[in-house]
């Protein structure tokens, strides 16, 4: 009887799983919008997608979500591109690793809130601000994550491209840096979220614009189908960056001997 | 078989090694003198921590002697060369390439390309038997495949001496008696030196013309047993009074080494 069960279970498809699962979620929000307690701050799904809607139709919607995706896809790619070589040079120049790593360890327990103010003073309340707040939080989780991956390289590998014949050259392009991908992948994906955490907070140093914005204007007004709607697409645009990293960690390191997180 | 007519491809010099450890310096080599002829296959013996891979890796020129020189073809080794490849207990297969691109590694960094290239490696693939593998990623591989790989790709390199470190020591009893087959075979079509590690005495006897005895730490050769047994050797050579009598001798002396390192 059990053994029927279970193989029953096994047998559903995963986007069956994937809608109960927002069907549950639906039922659970109508459930605790319709009580007495939680309808003063949940507003229903059906209040939530009328002002979508209407946000829509005014244009005002794309606007908030295009800035604050641009901050967010500026100031991550700008730490990206930075924390590769700053992490490898870490891993293999210890004298620049002994003057940098306490710096990084330092900074990336402080909450990019106790800085913004440093970064509004120098950098004005314009996007320069914003994108560099949300610059230094990803940076620094991309630099820690990617630099353990380099330190991580199997000298054995190394020793055996060395005896096959390469080069220094050779052996950072075509060992280290594939050896390493996995970590920048997983640096990458770490901090796309920080980024996206990172963006409300950036947000509050004096934007006209943006999902931040948007929540913290419609709190004055006591406007809670806004709030939970730029909430939720929040959510969703971090899901989508997540999956998109999931997709590249498919194509790039599926060579990986280890069954990691699936 | 082993005529003193022949070249000496590798002369080790009065090398010593020292090691800095935290508890002060350790002596891991003391006073080591040997020559290897061209296409002598020499096996080495010892406990562990007698400093044997610290030799192969000073030959291979991952490390330098503290004093001493090794030479290969006269010249001093300074770093990793060409004429030597080096198979490793871990294989060491890059996972990120297919099988065929591993083989294709160092032909590749030779300067071949394209067709050639490709045709060069499928040879070494053919020789190991692996060739319906070649699209096949290390990981859909077995332990024993994926050494066959390993010693494909060094074979690739055209390498005059290979120099192996323990390859078979990770793989079950069946494996290895069948990887040690290929090898001889591979050996008597395509001569090389070998220098080949192991801490199995059968295996060493199987494979060698020289078995060489290292004493526990400081490492020092013990002693060096002409191995006069013809080839082609298979596993029935194990069964030879000439084998089980080198056998019983190399043993004994290896015991006594392991007691050493006991005591």
């Amino acid at each position: 009887m059990m053994k029927k069960k279970k193989g029953k279970i096994a047998q559903v498809p995963s986007w069956l799983w994937m809608c109960l699962s927002l069907l549950a979620a639906m039922a659970l929000w109508i459930l605790i919008a319709t009580s007495e307690a939680g309808g003063v701050i949940f507003a229903e799904p059906w209040e939530v997608v009328q002002t979508a809607v209407d946000k829509i139709r005014d244009g005002t919607l794309w606007g908030h979500v295009g800035i604050s995706l641009f901050r967010v896809l500026t100031g991550f790619c700008i730490g990206f591109i930075l924390s590769i070589p700053i992490a490898i040079l870490m891993g293999w120049y210890t004298p620049f690793r002994k003057i940098v790593e306490p710096w990084i360890q330092f900074v990336r327990n402080i909450p990019p809130l106790a800085y913004i103010p440093l970064v509004i003073t120098g950098a004005g309340v314009g996007e320069k601000a914003k994108v560099i707040v949300i610059f230094i939080a990803s940076f620094l989780v991309m630099v820690v994550t990617i630099y353990q991956g380099v330190c991580n390289v199997d000298t054995t590998l190394i020793k055996a491209a060395k005896v096959l014949g390469a080069g220094s050259k050779d052996i950072f392009f075509q060992i280290v840096i594939p050896a390493s991908t996995p970590f920048i992948l997983v640096g990458a994906r770490l901090g796309l979220s920080a980024s996206l955490t990172t963006l409300i907070a950036a947000e509050l140093t004096g934007a006209s614009k943006g999902l931040g914005m948007m929540i913290q204007k419609a709190q004055g007004y006591y406007d809670m189908s806004t709030v939970l709607l730029g909430i939720i697409i929040i959510g969703v645009i971090g899901l989508v960056m997540e999956k998109f990293i999931r997709f590249l960690e498919r194509r790039l390191t599926g060579w990986q001997e280890t069954t990691g997180a699936q | 078989m082993a005529g003193n007519n022949r070249r000496t491809v590798i002369k080790i010099d009065n090398v010593n090694k020292k090691y800095q450890t935290r508890k002060g310096e350790v002596l891991a080599l003391s006073n080591v003198n040997m020559e290897i002829k061209e296409n002598e296959f020499i096996c080495v013996v010892g406990p562990s921590g007698c400093g044997k891979s610290t030799l192969l890796n000073m030959i291979a020129g991952l490390l330098e002697p503290t004093e001493g020189h090794i030479y290969v073809n006269d010249k001093e080794v300074e770093g990793t060369g060409p004429e030597r490849g080096v198979v490793f207990q871990q294989y060491a297969l890059f996972p990120w390439l297919t099988v065929l691109k591993n083989v294709e590694y160092a032909p590749k960094l030779q300067g071949l390309r394209g067709k050639a290239l490709e045709e060069e490696a499928m040879k070494y693939l053919k020789m190991v038997e692996l060739e319906q593998f070649a699209s096949s990623y290390p990981k859909e591989l077995s332990g024993g495949m994926k050494q066959r790989v390993a010693i494909a790709r060094a074979y690739a390199a055209k390498p005059q001496v290979l120099l192996m470190d323990e390859p078979f020591g990770a793989l079950d009893a069946q494996t290895r008696t069948q990887l040690q087959s290929e090898l001889i075979e591979t050996w008597e079509k395509e001569q090389k030196t070998c220098f080949f590690i192991t801490h199995d005495v059968e295996e060493a006897i199987i494979l060698a013309t020289k078995v060489v005895i290292m004493s526990a730490r400081p490492g020092r050769i013990k002693e060096i047993v002409d191995v006069d047994i013809p080839y082609p050797r298979t596993q029935e050579t194990k069964m030879s009074p000439r084998f089980l009598e080198i056998k019983n001798h190399i043993w004994s002396e290896v015991y006594k080494e392991y007691l050493e390192v006991r005591k």
